[in-house]
């Protein structure tokens, strides 16, 4: 019991929990803004690998971290943009579409890895982002480590909670893509381009997944290694339901569930000879899914998700 | 000047007052024609009515006057701010927008997320900007508001307005984009008599500011009470055109339903013995239209008995109860002198009811089953249908085929899905699987709606055959003269009552079906 009052009180604790939420706040605002205009994206498991990859790769090309990062966001809104393109005027299965784009990405990225390097037995490594240290808020006690030596990336993550909050609550924009994932007819009817409002969406939303990706590459490791995403996409789609499809509720469960991994993974070696190693592992998904169950009985979806529209029949 | 005398009548529109000109306006839908050159204009500050009955091809003449259906032929004309006549660029509701023509259709396009405010100036902002003048939009609508007497909270998600709510604020975003010409499709049928009543004397507020409405309708006393001028559509053509102050009920209701309506022939009969009996029942609905209060009715052999009423007082609960789809919370149900104890659709199809539904295409097919299964889908249990467990295809086949022939149901096969024949010929498939089956009773529940006349007057015979082989009918429908033409005893349907009609007096009944001490 007091084990578990010292991990909570630790400041490497909360350090980590933040750390290992970054990825998930990127993905889970880029589901969010898809959803929000009515389209699943499931492309986000592939998306996360291809932008992995591609950051990664930028920057051991030359290109530079934010080059990399960049390169990262467009791959991964190339791949959103292919999702929109088969979801939103041909009014595909969005599950399908979703599908086969993540098997579609996650293999393309490990087809270039391999094309590009064909004979290395340990992966190059890059010089990754180095955490921020701002003087004077850096040295405070306890929340100078916990928030202020991050990483430029997590700080990104932070400053898009706010951003895609102020998009879809304050702008035009972001009410009229409320209103395409509610009832596009709504927005047809006004003089508004349902198809340009959900690609749009769609190809932005896919952009910020990439970046949850990048950052394994370039701030959490330094380098690419097959099946590092790990499932992380898929627990972007759940937190998506349990934040209500509203940013700050996003960010909120993606803390939570940083929180859980590193609350297990520092129980995993405090209790490792009592329990299985495995039982921690499996604890953060457990939660989830008990976190959805209860969320999503209340879940307000938008009305118009997975539904196809189609300009002229009315 | 214009705009004081507006609210006057304006029989023969002088040219440099009309704002809107259609002409020739053709359209087809495959082989149906929905509307054969239709020309109408409409002056300033005017309420025109549009009537006709349903698939009458009004709902079409406006669609391609907002740009969402491009005409075959035939052009519109709109005026611009000085009042000239400017032609529209047809097939782009931007383009109506843009000329002042705002639409208000039957089924509201609102998104429910958002707020009443946001659902107005959705689309009239530039989408990239940072800022959003909400303040201005606000005083703008107020505005409106104040003039036109249409209220409705600004604030709320529409998800949580009445209907009535949600109606005036389909009205207030056409409003708010500066619309001179409002289009509205049958803006009453979801609303009470007072919030009727309230609408139109917030458009006539309007049309005295120089707004012209037209306004779709086939209720007649709200079209003689609010319009200054009517146009009558039958069959996609425009049969009739006059000053309300100078239309005659009768003549309004031969022109819309045509005075070429085939007369079914019909033979005096004495009924038979009582087929179905309900006694006290109950349905305790969530809303007015599947609610029943405590009803008795009995359907004798031989014997078509009427449902007459206004839509949504009723008459879906009192169908789901007899085709077994609600349970009822108190009260009786007998089908030949036998209690029904747990009703299912199951057990009312074996205690030998048969049910033609009023949405057809939903409740009365399975789509994407072909003609021959859908034939079949009530009696999977029969021999003759299956073996030990397996579709006895062959069978099923030939059966198809020999309906198809004796009903004369047309269209691509009875191997093909049945979602591709024409609401005509789908209601013709229902008819061959109930009557083969003969029913002691059956169930039709507006079985005509959206038929043209010919298959209307198909089914209506069909009905009277089945009453002469010793079936009772249940006849609902809200076309009073279906009822009149083929029902031996006609019962009215008000507020989940139901009232013994006592004669064919066609005024009487009206009253009754208003609520109004006859």
């Amino acid at each position: 019991m007091m084990d578990l009052l010292n991990i909570l009180l630790s400041e490497s604790f909360w350090a980590a929990s933040l750390r290992i939420a970054t990825p998930l706040i990127f993905g889970v605002l880029g589901a969010l803004i898809c959803e929000r205009a009515g389209i699943l994206n499931l492309g986000i498991e592939g998306i996360f690998v291809v932008g992995a990859m591609c950051g990664w790769m930028a920057v051991w090309l030359g290109a530079g971290l934010w080059g990399g990062v960049l390169a990262a966001a467009a791959a991964g809104a190339l791949f959103g943009l292919l999702h929109a393109v088969l979801t939103v005027p041909l009014g595909l299965s969005q599950h399908v579409s979703g599908l086969g784009i993540t098997l579609f990405a996650t293999s393309v990225s490990y087809f270039t890895y391999r094309t590009a390097l064909p004979d290395v037995s340990s992966p190059p490594r890059i010089e990754p982002f180095r955490a921020l240290d701002i003087p004077l808020l850096s040295d405070l006690p306890f929340l100078g480590p916990v928030l202020f030596q991050q990483t430029a990336l997590t700080w990104l993550a932070l400053l898009m909670v706010a951003l895609v909050w102020y998009v879809m609550n304050r702008t035009a924009l972001g009410v009229a893509i409320q209103a395409v994932g509610d009832n596009p007819d709504s927005v047809d009817a006004q003089g508004l381009s349902v198809y340009g409002l959900r690609i749009g969406a769609i190809v932005a939303g896919s952009a910020l997944m990439a970046l949850g990706g990048a950052f394994l590459t370039m701030s959490a490791f330094d380098a690419f290694f097959f099946g590092m995403v790990n499932g992380r996409g898929w627990v972007c789609i759940a937190l998506v339901i349990f934040a209500s499809w509203r940013p700050g509720k996003a960010l909120f469960g993606a803390l939570l569930f940083g929180a859980f991994d590193a609350l297990q993974v520092r129980l995993q070696t405090e209790m490792g000879a009592l329990v299985p190693g495995q039982v921690f592992l499996m604890a953060p998904y457990i939660l989830s899914i008990i976190a959805l169950v209860i969320a999503a009985r209340s879940a307000d979806y938008p009305r118009a998700l997975l539904t196809p529209w189609f300009k002229g029949q009315r | 000047m214009a705009e004081g005398s507006a609210f006057a009548p304006t029989l023969f529109p002088m040219t440099n007052s009309t704002v809107l000109r259609l002409n020739g306006l053709s359209k087809r839908f495959g082989p149906v024609v929905a509307n054969d050159d239709v020309s109408l204009t409409l002056a300033k500050g005017e309420v025109l009515a549009l009537l006709g009955e349903n698939g009458a091809g009004k709902t079409t003449l406006m669609n391609m006057l907002f740009g969402h259906y491009l005409p075959d032929a035939g052009s519109v004309e709109v005026a611009d701010e000085n009042g000239v006549l400017q032609s529209l660029p047809l097939g782009h509701p931007q383009a109506a927008l843009a000329a002042g023509v705002g639409m208000v259709h039957q089924h509201f396009a609102l998104a429910e997320n958002i707020n009443a405010l946001d659902n107005i100036t959705l689309g009239s902002e530039p989408l990239l900007a940072l800022r959003r003048n909400r303040q201005a939009a606000r005083s703008k609508i107020e505005g409106i508001i104040e003039r036109s007497g249409l209220k409705a909270p600004l604030n709320t998600p529409v998800g949580r307005l009445s209907v009535g709510e949600r109606q005036r604020v389909e009205i207030l975003k056409a409003l708010y984009r500066d619309a001179r010409i409002l289009v509205l499709d049958e803006p009453t049928a979801v609303l009470t008599p007072q919030e009727a009543d309230t609408l139109f004397e917030n458009i006539k507020a309007m049309t005295r500011e120089g707004l012209s409405v037209i306004f779709i309708s086939h209720k007649l006393r709200e079209v003689l009470a609010f319009s200054d001028r009517i146009a009558v559509l039958r069959h996609g053509r425009k049969v009739g055109e006059m000053a309300t102050a100078d239309a005659d009920e009768k003549a309004i209701a031969r022109m819309m339903v045509g005075a070429d309506t085939p007369k079914v022939a019909r033979t005096e009969m004495a009924p038979g013995g009582p087929v179905l009996n309900l006694t006290e029942v109950s349905v305790a609905g969530r809303s007015k239209r599947d609610t029943l209060k405590g009803v008795d009715l009995t359907v004798r052999a031989h014997e078509i008995l009427g449902i007459a009423g206004i839509s949504g007082n009723g008459q879906s609960a009192l169908a789901n109860v007899i085709s077994g789809l609600a349970a009822p919370s108190a009260g009786h149900v007998q089908v030949d002198g036998i209690e029904v104890a747990k009703p299912s659709p199951a057990a009312m199809v074996k205690a030998g009811i048969g049910r033609i539904p009023e949405d057809r295409h939903h409740e009365g097919i399975v789509g994407a089953m072909s003609v021959a299964e859908n034939m079949v889908i009530e009696r999977l249990d029969d021999p003759e249908v299956q073996s030990r467990g397996l579709l006895r295809r062959d069978a099923i086949r030939d059966n198809a085929e020999r309906l198809t022939q004796a009903y004369d149901v047309r269209g691509p096969g009875v191997a093909a899905s049945s979602r591709l024949l024409s609401g005509g010929n789908i209601q013709k498939l229902i008819l061959a699987r109930v009557f083969e089956r003969a029913p002691r009773l059956i169930l039709a529940n507006q079985p005509t709606r959206g038929l043209d006349m010919g298959a209307a007057a198909e089914v209506g015979r069909r009905l009277l055959e089945a009453r002469e082989r010793g079936a009772g009918v249940v006849l609902i429908s809200e076309d009073l003269d279906e009822i009149l033409g083929l029902a031996d005893r006609i019962m009215v349907i008000r507020d989940g009552n139901l009232v013994e009609a006592g004669s064919h007096d066609r005024e009487k009944i009206g009253l009754m079906m208003a609520g109004e001490p006859a």
